[in-house]
């Protein structure tokens, strides 16, 4: 069964269309890559999944729960907005971290403002918060501030914060790219480590050799659609159409 | 003879910490009312607003004083500030409320316009409410970032208090001078000048000491 379903969803913003019609889907432990050019819609597919943004049309459907369909007249309050986006987590490309809390306060913050009420919980909440950061390497970084951390470890403790939440899928928007090439790494190395675990994720990024070795499935966007997807051996190594060929010639010329 | 004027300006200088503790008490709160307006998405308010702000921020306190003192009297023929020292000191009051909270809005506006909508957006995907992400993500920032210009604004606000005398509130500048007419003697006016020293050296120090208790993070 899959845990995500997405059919035919589309946005504008205002004259410019943006997605103009992706469907797709997922199973649960699955890796999907997302590559494209700039523009191709790639932030704007992540954020409409995360409800940042609303699409104009389209069903998202989680474990056959059905969190938006744009053909219902009604628009959900935020209140159960707040409650679907929870089935997401979403590392941003410029981490985001919240700069008067500690490490550990960036990652307990919002687990303990949903669920913090009871004392029992409460200790255990920090507990993971503690495992997490662990897991991502940062055991003696937690009670540094962000602003004492380099963009590696930063974007870290972003993974681990969103994580804390226990998503059903996790996304990421090329979570690499604000870093200095040294420390690309690291960060790529916890993004493969969640892959073995089996964390069910959705990574847009322009690394091709770790969507090459990380991924289930990959999709090329070109212009607001789906143009090719498959395996990584499918669509990087010998793709089939013409867009997909050309980005990947012109993204090794870059190299 | 330094005991009468001390005695004398400790008086006025009674009208001008009454003056600015009120006017900080009233105008700080109100500005981020307005500044609120002054983002509002609804144009019927933000730029009737946005207007205020302009008009007040570009012209002088002084003139603001005047018209606000005399202004309702001459249009309206009754006097809407109740007459004797009182009466003009609500009327200077009015006016350095409405004064600094325009210049308050402006700075709270330009603190909350600063935090990028980066903080924002990870509150939301966090499943924060709109409430959680201003008190417990948004607001800290935005302290840190207006306190460096509110403390400017308010030490501005000590030496402002002078312009009152202008509608003869006898705050402490006035009866400094009143010693000269009285008594042919200067130096009282530079006693005056002592006071707001002191008083703005004092605010130098607490707000120095808050901005470094913010000082912790970035
Ligand atoms: N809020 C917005 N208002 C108007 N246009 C937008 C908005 N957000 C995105 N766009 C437009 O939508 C298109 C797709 O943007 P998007 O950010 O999704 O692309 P992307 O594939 O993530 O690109 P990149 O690789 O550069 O990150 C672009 O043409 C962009 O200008
Ligand atoms: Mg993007």
């Amino acid at each position: 069964m899959s845990i995500l379903e997405v059919s035919n969803l589309k946005k504008n913003f205002g004259s410019t269309r943006v997605l103009e019609g992706i469907s797709f889907s997922m199973d649960e432990g699955e890796v999907l890559t997302i590559i494209g050019s700039s523009g191709s819609g790639k932030t704007t597919l992540l954020r409409c999944l995360n409800f940042l943004e609303t699409p104009d049309s389209g069903v998202i459907k989680v474990k056959d729960d059905v969190l938006f369909d744009g053909s219902e007249q009604i628009r959900a309050s935020e209140e159960e907005i707040r409650k679907k986006r929870l089935h997401f987590g979403l590392v941003f490309q410029s981490f985001n971290l919240f700069p008067q809390y500690t490490a550990l306060q960036n990652v307990t913050l919002a687990p303990l403002l949903h669920f913090g009420d009871d004392p029992g919980k409460k200790a255990e909440i920090e507990k993971h918060a503690e495992e997490l950061l662990g897991q991502m390497g940062l055991f003696d970084r937690m009670d540094n501030y962000p602003h004492e951390l380099s963009g590696g470890q930063q974007q870290r403790v972003a993974i681990a914060r969103a994580l804390a939440l226990k998503p059903d899928i996790l996304c990421f928007d090329e979570p690499t790219s604000a870093l200095d090439p040294e420390l690309t790494g690291e960060v790529l190395k916890v993004i493969r480590n969640l892959a073995e675990k089996k964390t069910t994720m959705i990574i847009v990024t322009h690394e091709m050799s770790f969507a090459h070795d990380v991924s289930d499935k990959v999709i090329f966007m070109a212009s607001g659609l789906i143009e090719e997807s498959g395996t990584p051996e499918e669509v990087i190594d010998s793709p089939k159409n013409e867009r997909t060929q050309q980005f990947l010639a012109n993204y090794r010329k870059e190299r | 003879m330094f005991l009468t004027v001390t005695l004398a300006l400790l008086e006025g200088f009674l009208a001008t910490l009454r003056l600015f503790v009120l006017t900080l008490l009233f105008a700080l709160p109100l500005g981020l009312v307005i500044s609120f307006g002054s983002m509002s998405k609804i144009q019927a308010i933000r730029l009737p607003i946005r207007f205020i702000i302009w008009v007040v921020r570009g012209t002088p306190l002084m003139l603001q004083l005047l018209v606000i003192y005399y202004g309702p009297g001459i249009i309206l023929h009754t006097n809407v500030w109740g007459s004797g020292n009182g009466g003009r000191f609500i009327a200077a009051l009015v006016a350095f409320v409405i004064n600094y909270s325009c210049y308050f809005s402006e700075i709270y506006r330009g603190g909350i316009q600063s935090i990028p909508v980066g903080q924002y957006e990870a509150g939301q995907v966090l499943g924060m409410t709109k409430h959680q992400i201003f008190f417990k993500i948004v607001l800290l920032q935005v302290i840190k970032r207006i306190v460096p210009p509110i403390s400017n604004e308010i030490i501005t606000l000590v030496k402002d208090t002078s312009l009152a005398r202008v509608i003869a509130v006898y705050e402490i500048i006035w009866e400094g001078q009143a010693f000269i007419k009285s008594a042919g003697i200067i130096w009282p006016l530079f006693y005056t000048g002592a006071f707001y020293l002191i008083f703005s050296g004092l605010l130098t120090v607490i707000f120095g000491k808050i901005e470094e208790r913010l000082s912790y993070f970035r």
